[in-house]
């Protein structure tokens, strides 16, 4: 905490400064934004919560998988980093919290009224969220892939290297999962409930990939897949096999944040045009 | 409410006693939020639209406005008792008129010919055979061999009875045979020709006037695992054949052919498939399977009627949201001091809250997979699909129990709303709890099988059992597996795991709404 007088600085200087415009008023709302998400209450339990299920679920996988010696389809990376899989709904919670919360609490006109800059919050809040949704992913990854190097080479796999392409499965499911938040971030916005919002984003990520297995259709079964944000996404962490994906690695991840883009475009959009 | 006209004095808020007056509040609180009650209509709706998504074809292109070519080849013949089933074999057979019996020595059944990878299977089959007629799916009852499940007599596609053990080889043949005694057949085994034993004695509904008997093989495709997607794994099969050799092959009774007729029942002929016979030998090759029809085997063409529900899990996510929102939104407003004011007996309003979200959710349900399975099964026929036929009981099962799936979650999500007080953490930790181990278990490839039929057994997901229409049997051969459609546990047993995780959260929200302060 800075002292008091700073703090009256920072109160009135916003409209002075041309309502938030340029590097100036960006700094406010990303120190505003920040301190707005570390005081929130459950964030420490939710980003806990993002690396014990993704370690957690990742161990359990790596537990039941056995890869016989001769023929082994199993993609250690996959096995691996399964857990997100399920921890990517925790990001989403808190990514959409971020702005669902503040409507909850009527907060948000206050926010807005601090700074008219509607954009500029809403980037500031996509700024601060991915930050602390990649570190938590960092950490998350690294201890699933700590927990693989411990218990896969007892399950008939070779030790994992962190080299080339379980480096990108590794790098790319921390970027998949700053992507989700950034795809929530836009969901919430655009829906303002929280819990609407919830589950407009785990229908988006859980339902794509059930409705695709009844699609017979290879064509048609190829293209959901290569459309939806999580089976592309996800491509990014297969290390194996990598011709029978529906589309490459980065690809994957590459519609994932045009879906982010699209997300954040239109919650911009309408936080703009909507009265808060 | 009408003692506001009479008595303005009563308008000091009494509490009030008795469920019906807090069923009836809470179902006006549910009808006049608009946005639940859309919710609700939605929830059917994307549980119809989805099913009438799937534009699956069978058998050939369709022709608009043309007639309709699609769906040869894909209908499965219907067995006696009114189930799919399987029956295409290599029969060499002769008219059987009356009573009589046939006996046979089988010395061998090897693999004839084939390609690649294939082998003949623990459930590939060769034997005797009295059958009502060639035409697929009519009744039968055979005596066989099998490579890896020894003699048995097998009759009419679903019934079973083993005979001796073991394999057959020239060492070792094994002597069959059938007598018929009007509908009655019974099937004997021997190992020196001299000593018989009974296997069974079965009546088979559908046999009358001359029926056709003799020597038949088949067996099962071999599956070769193809290529791997994100969402799933093909595989490809591969037509082997096989082939029994009998010999000591003797009739009693009135045959009235002269000579064995061979027939290709069922599927199309099979290069290779045939009878010969060279002295007192008559080898008989062919390729298919006798045996209930399950489409978890490769070149399955039928569909079950539980994959037209698929929109059931859009459903899902509509109904918890709607759910979880009726209780949480009580605590994000403070509107649930004004009700447990009105209603002090907390239990009661949970279970009011219960009663009107889990009916609404059952209609609703009930008209979604009522709707996915009427137009969903059309378009999927008008498409050439062949639907595995149901009993009513089962098709009613189905029905009823989805709508019933989609009620119990809808109880659980209040219960969790009651529990976390927060619509997002309640919509957030049913969905993962519900959703997620059958995408984990079923969509997704990651999981060995294991470990999929445990979290089909013990999250709230065990609950989709209840729409498993197709059957394990014991006799047929295939990966009965989550992702093929077969659930670890039986269709009830799963609702009851999804109705114990309900039971336990309305009695920790029951506990905690009585403890806390609202």
């Amino acid at each position: 905490m800075s002292a008091p007088k700073a703090r009256a600085a920072d109160w009135t200087v916003p409209g002075e400064r041309g309502g938030g415009r340029g590097a100036a008023g960006a700094k406010q709302a990303l120190h505003a934004e920040w301190t707005k998400l570390r005081t929130a209450p459950g964030l420490g339990w939710l980003l806990l919560g993002v690396v014990a299920l993704t370690v957690g679920l990742g161990a359990l996988a790596d537990t039941a998988t056995h890869c016989p010696a001769h023929v082994c389809h199993t993609d250690p990376a996959r096995a691996v980093l399964i857990g997100i899989d399920l921890s990517q709904a925790v990001v989403a919670v808190l990514a959409v919290l971020v702005i669902s919360a503040e409507y909850g609490t009527g907060m948000i006109r206050v926010t807005l009224a601090a700074m008219p800059r509607r954009t500029t919050v809403l980037a500031a809040k996509a700024a601060t969220v991915t930050g602390v949704v990649l570190v938590a992913g960092a950490l998350a990854v690294a201890g699933s892939l700590l927990a693989g190097r411990l218990i896969l080479p007892g399950h008939g796999f070779p030790q994992l290297s962190l080299a080339g392409p379980m480096l990108r499965a590794a790098a790319g499911s921390v970027l998949y999962l700053g992507l989700i938040a950034l795809l929530s971030l836009g969901i919430g916005t655009a829906v303002r409930g929280a819990a609407a919002a919830m589950g407009a984003v785990l229908g988006l990520l859980y339902l794509v990939p059930i409705i695709a297995t009844t699609v017979t259709d290879a064509a048609w079964h190829r293209h959901l897949e290569q459309l939806a944000p999580m089976t592309a996404g996800l491509a990014i962490q297969y290390t194996a096999g990598l011709r029978g994906l529906p589309l490459s690695p980065w690809a994957g991840l590459g519609v994932l944040a045009a879906w982010a883009a699209g997300a954040l475009l239109l919650g911009g959009l309408l936080l703009r045009l909507r009265d808060a | 409410m009408t003692a506001t006209r009479t008595t303005p004095l009563s308008r000091t808020p009494v509490p009030v006693s008795g469920f019906t007056p807090v069923l009836r509040a809470e179902w006006v609180k549910f009808r006049t939020v608009r946005g639940w009650v859309i919710g609700m209509i939605i929830a059917a709706l994307v549980t119809v639209g989805i099913a009438l998504l799937d534009h699956s074809e069978c058998g050939g292109q369709v022709t608009p406005g043309g007639p309709s070519v699609v769906g040869a080849g894909c209908s499965v013949p219907i067995g006696p008792g009114g189930e799919a089933v399987s029956d295409s074999f290599y029969f060499a057979h002769r008219p059987l008129a009356g009573n009589g019996s046939i006996t046979a020595r089988i010395m061998s059944l090897a693999l004839a010919g084939g390609k690649g990878p294939a082998r003949l299977q623990p459930w590939s089959k060769a034997g005797i055979i009295i059958k009502a007629s060639t035409r697929p799916g009519s009744a039968y009852a055979a005596m066989l061999v099998t490579p890896g499940h020894g003699t048995r007599m097998q009759y009419d596609f679903t019934g079973d009875i083993a005979g001796l053990p073991g394999a057959v080889s020239p060492a070792a043949p094994r002597w069959l045979r059938l007598t018929r005694s009007g509908g009655t057949i019974t099937g004997y085994d021997s190992a020196d020709g001299r000593h018989w034993s009974t296997v069974g004695t079965v009546h088979l509904a559908g046999l009358a006037g001359t029926a056709q008997a003799g020597l038949f093989a088949a067996t099962p495709g071999t599956t070769i695992p193809g290529r791997q997607s994100l969402t799933g794994s093909s595989s490809e099969g591969a037509l082997t054949l096989a082939s029994g050799r009998f010999d000591q092959v003797s009739l009693a009774g009135r045959w009235p052919g002269q000579r064995w007729a061979g027939t290709q029942v069922g599927g199309s002929g099979q290069t290779g498939a045939g009878f010969r016979q060279a002295g007192g030998t008559v080898t008989v090759t062919g390729t298919g399977d006798i045996a209930p029809y399950v489409p978890a085997v490769s070149g399955g063409t039928g569909t079950p009627i539980e994959s037209t529900l698929t929109g059931v899990f859009a459903a899902l996510i509509a109904v918890i949201v709607v759910a979880a929102l009726f209780i949480a939104a009580e605590y994000r407003r403070g509107l649930i001091r004004v009700t447990f004011a009105a209603s002090p007996a907390r239990a009661r309003v949970l279970a009011a809250k219960a009663a009107v979200i889990g009916g609404v959710t059952f209609v609703a349900g009930l008209a979604g997979a009522a709707g996915a399975m009427v137009f969903g099964t059309a378009l999927l026929r008008s498409n050439g699909n062949f639907i595995l036929p149901v009993s009513a009981l089962t098709g009613a099962r189905v029905l009823a129990g989805t709508a019933a799936l989609l009620a119990v979650v809808a109880v659980l999500a209040v219960a969790l709303g009651a529990i976390l007080r927060s619509g997002a953490a309640a919509v957030t930790v049913l969905i993962v709890a519900i959703v997620l181990p059958y995408l984990l278990a079923i969509a997704l490839p990651v999981l060995p099988a294991s470990a999929a039929g445990w979290l089909l057994r013990v999250t709230p997901a065990a609950g989709f059992a209840i729409e498993q229409t197709v059957q394990r049997y014991a006799q047929v051969a295939a990966s009965y597996t989550p992702r093929n459609g077969y659930y670890p546990l039986p269709p009830w047993a799963g609702f009851a795991v999804l109705c114990a995780w309900a039971a336990l959260a309305v009695a920790v929200a029951v506990f905690l709404l009585r403890r806390r302060d609202a």
